[in-house]
């Protein structure tokens, strides 16, 4: 871990009422590149920042510059930082970094960290302002996606950031008892000089720890030093979240002012602007105080948000003609396979191009070849996307919920002719995120609709236009072919698929023993629709396409599926084991009853390796999927039971797309509106599942949040396979019909 | 006039009496917790019990709850404080993960443990099938159902 001073900047100081504080930044050139597009700021702004601040009576405050949204990290960040600092659990706090304009400034910075005045102050900068000018900043790159959270800033900011507290705690400890370093031990926010019997709280030297060097290498603990990394510590936003208290964007108030309500009706067919409208029924309509033309949405405003709704239900409008109006999914789909023949053997970018996969093909004993499909995906959060916001005395506040806050500010700014100064965000919990909050849509038009409305208003997505008008998860085709030599190995890979969003290694098989590989994309074809990152973004559709097609291999071979990936294995052990664990777990072979299936996937996303077998009963005709087994290597878990329901809650979302997840197009525009015909998995629906972890590297972290879903539909569709005889190369199963007791 | 009596305390509230009483509570009463997700009564995240039935709150209209009593995941903890056994058997599980359906969640829970004090799943899963949760916290549902059942 001696790597980190180069990207991190350490910085400390004593604040008002004896406030130990210490933060540190990252700089940018952080390997997480799929953050870097989501940050606001120019050359030299950090991204990620973490903060510790011990209060004089010895409360230890986590500052966390991430979002909470269901996935737990205000809890395993905390975990991290106090785990570095041997601070009491009992006496630790977690705060949500700040968001609002005000805190982009020294000013409010200042308060924020440090109420009153500073006193003593001992910063690594030259001057106070510029550590709060330099902290503030780095507020710009407060992002929350990639499963990202716990690999960045919790490995390189908030444990560097205890780390270097507790030295600095230890140091003046040893300079006011005239002990070694060495001696003195910490344990429960207490440092401990044994021999001489002698004891304090960490409050006691948090003035005196602020006068001293700051550690270039705060010395970090390995797991076997570790007392709350690996721990299943509970969660820390429990209580609001069973009592009805915590505070969402779409419950957001503004003390001591009214608010209206607003619903939205935007273009049906992206690009369209309005032509003309017929709102004079809205117009009439109880509590309705404004209909507003915002050219590519509609808004009413009202005194209630069911009026508002009603009355936009109401309104007659004409778009402008775009080019997709006569874009329905099939046409999109003909599109796809036209680009795809257009680049034969040698268009599109090529990402992998290992051996001679092209003439490999040629000596091979077995050819398989393959063409996948998945559709369009919304991200139906439960909470509606929302913004509630306020234009007032040249600023504008808002209230919402995003994954991005201070791009969502900048977003609201441009949109409304403010300066990003101007606009001030209060981030709110989130409902739900799954990406569909790093897009910043529903802030803006927030903004927009309070500013032609000149009054706070909350505006609320109805489901229709939260499904409808949406970003969606890549609809895409991915074409296969594969040569199988003698033996049953395979000799050659040739994919050709279309559109690359995120991560980058998501279509890539380099843990497979496959001496000719040729994988390309076809990233300029239009798929008309807003593209969002959708749990796993392209793992989740690369997942389905390359191990359901290892699966064809594996049958083409004439293996068992299990241990022909196991073979092909041979030279990642890492792999091999988390396939083997969930082999094991499954009692591989072993009998099923009367139609059902067992099928088997693995896959890598965000640095985690994951293997599911999933059984599927098939004797209804329909699946029925009874149970998934998951064996995943995250490198070390910090917060075991988190890193659990993060796989449940992956396979849950997987399951629920697999099944059913499908967003078409007609007429340009999406089909489907709201949960009778987007379907959502159900608990009776759910199957049981095991989840066994592997520490596998201590030292490289994979993510938490998305890596549990890309092999959730292959497992399925594989066990599919196995129990009928039928292949599912098109996602969702609702559309496959399937001959019982085939 | 709409009389309405919610969490032990009666409102006189002058509205249009086809408003749902979700938006009456949330807006009218300013309690938040009882969330919107669907508007048509397939999420199951507006949950409240009136006159002690689990109903769909963003698909019912004020002028049924007339005279009648609502409750809302506001008015399952004690006054002092303390959660309802529900309530803490959701905290012992470490139900939640971004929590928003889950007041919808505790209150069908809530109603379904009244009517029977020990469900097996299939009782469950009949129960809790009209409440969705996109995090997929449905392990921990059934496990606080169970643990609820057994305090």
């Amino acid at each position: 871990m001696g790597k980190w001073t180069r990207r991190a900047v350490i910085g400390s100081g004593l604040l008002a009422g004896g406030a130990f504080a210490v933060g540190v930044a990252l700089r940018p050139g952080n390997p997480v590149d799929s953050l870097k597009p989501l940050v606001a700021g120019g050359e030299g702004e950090e991204l990620i920042n973490s903060w510790v601040k011990i209060d004089a009576d010895n409360v230890v405050t986590a500052i966390v510059p991430h979002t909470e949204m269901g996935q737990g990290v205000r809890t395993s960040l905390a975990q991290m930082l106090a785990d570095e600092l041997d601070a009491d659990w009992e006496k630790v706090t977690v705060i949500e970094a700040p968001t609002t304009g005000d805190y982009v400034s020294q000013h409010m910075a200042r308060l924020f960290v440090a109420p009153g005045t500073l006193g003593g102050p001992n910063w690594l900068e030259p001057t106070i302002d510029g550590v709060f000018t330099r902290l503030a900043k780095m507020a710009d790159g407060y992002a929350t996606g990639g499963s990202a959270s716990v690999r960045s800033t919790g490995q390189r900011g908030m444990r560097v950031a205890g780390a270097a507290a507790r030295h600095m705690l230890i140091g003046a400890a040893s300079d006011a008892w005239n002990v070694p370093t060495g001696e003195i031990r910490t344990e429960k926010s207490t440092l401990f000089h044994d021999a001489s019997g002698k004891s304090a709280p960490y409050a006691e030297f948090a003035a005196a720890a602020s006068e001293q060097p700051l550690p270039t290498h705060p010395a970090l603990k390995k797991p076997s030093e570790f007392k709350l990394m690996g721990k299943p510590i509970p969660r820390v936003d429990l209580r609001e979240k069973v009592d009805g208290s915590a505070q969402y964007g779409i419950d957001a108030i503004i003390p001591e002012h009214e608010l209206k309500y607003a619903a939205v009706f935007a273009a049906p067919v992206i690009g369209a602007t309005l032509t003309s409208m017929n709102a004079e029924t809205a117009k009439s309509m109880p509590g309705v105080r404004q209909v507003l033309n915002l050219q590519d949405f509609v808004a009413v405003v009202a005194d209630g948000y069911w009026q508002a709704q009603q009355a936009i239900n109401t309104i007659e409008t004409t778009w402008s003609k775009t080019d997709n109006d006569d874009l329905d999914q099939d046409g999109l789909f003909e599109r796809y396979g036209d680009a795809l023949d257009d680049a034969a053997e040698e268009g599109g970018t090529t990402l992998v191009d290992e051996g001679d996969a092209a003439n490999a093909i040629n000596d091979a004993a077995t050819k398989v070849v393959a063409e996948y499909r998945v559709p369009f995906l919304a991200h139906a959060a439960m909470e509606p996307v929302n913004c509630t916001a306020w234009v007032h005395d040249g600023v504008c506040d808002i209230w919402t919920g995003a994954q991005v806050p201070l791009r969502a500010r900048t977003e609201a700014a441009n949109a409304i002719g403010f300066e990003k100064d101007q606009v001030r965000i209060h981030q709110m919990a989130l409902g739900g995120g799954f990406g569909r909050r790093l897009r910043d849509d529903y802030a803006v038009f927030g903004a927009r609709v309070a500013q032609a409305a000149g009054v706070p208003v909350k505006t609320i997505w109805s489901r229709e236009e939260d499904i409808q008008k949406a970003y969606y998860r890549t609809c895409t085709t991915s074409r296969l072919k594969a040569g199988l030599n003698k033996a049953g190995d395979i000799l050659s890979w040739d994919n050709l698929f279309l559109h690359q969003k995120d991560p980058p290694d998501a279509a890539l098989i380099g843990y497979y023993d496959i001496p000719h590989q040729k994988i390309r994309v076809l990233e300029e074809v239009s798929m008309h629709l807003r593209f969002g990152d959708w749990r796993s973004v392209d793992a989740s559709q690369h997942g389905f396409f390359k191990e359901s097609f290892i699966d064809e291999l594996a049958v083409a071979a004439g293996q068992d599926p299990y241990e022909f990936r196991r073979r092909m294995l041979r030279r990642s052990p890492r792999y091999r084991k988390v396939l083997d664990t969930a082999a094991e777990m499954a009692d591989w072979g072993s009998p099923l009853a009367g139609g059902y299936g067992r099928g088997i996937a693995i896959t890598q996303a965000f640095g985690t390796i994951v293997a599911e077998v999933a059984e599927v009963d098939m004797s209804s005709g329909s699946p029925r999927v009874t149970k998934v087994y998951c064996a995943a290597d995250p490198g070390f878990a910090m917060n075991p039971f988190g890193f659990t329901t993060q796989m449940e809650s992956s396979i849950v979302y997987g399951l629920t797309a697999a099944l059913y997840g499908e967003i078409t197009l007609k007429n340009g525009a999406v089909e489907q509106s709201n949960f009778h015909d987007y379907e959502m998995l159900r608990i009776s629906e759910m199957p049981d599942v095991e989840v066994s972890i592997i520490n596998g590297d201590s030292e490289t972290l994979g993510g938490g949040g998305e890596p549990g879903l890309p092999p959730l539909a292959p497992a399925v569709c594989n066990a599919i396979y196995a129990a009928t005889g039928v292949r599912v190369r098109e996602l969702p199963l609702s559309k496959q019909r399937f001959d019982v007791g085939a | 006039m709409i009389s309405v009596t919610v969490n032990g305390t009666t409102h006189q509230i002058d509205v249009d009496p086809d408003t749902p009483i979700l938006w009456v509570v949330r807006e009218n009463l300013q309690m938040t917790g009882t969330k919107f997700g669907c508007g048509i009564a397939q999420c199951g995240a507006c949950t409240i019990h009136l006159d002690g039935y689990p109903i769909r709150s963003c698909s019912t209209p004020i002028s049924a709850a007339d005279g009648g009593t609502i409750t809302t995941i506001e008015g399952l903890a004690a006054p002092d404080g303390s959660l309802s056994k529900v309530q803490q058997a959701w905290i012992d599980e470490q139900v939640p993960q971004c929590g928003y359906c889950q007041s919808g969640q505790i209150m069908s829970a809530t109603a379904l443990l009244r009517d029977n004090p020990n469900p097996t799943d299939e009782d469950i899963d009949d129960a809790m099938s009209g409440n969705v949760c996109r995090c997929g916290t449905y392990p921990q549902i059934r496990r606080a159902i169970k643990t609820a059942a057994s305090s």
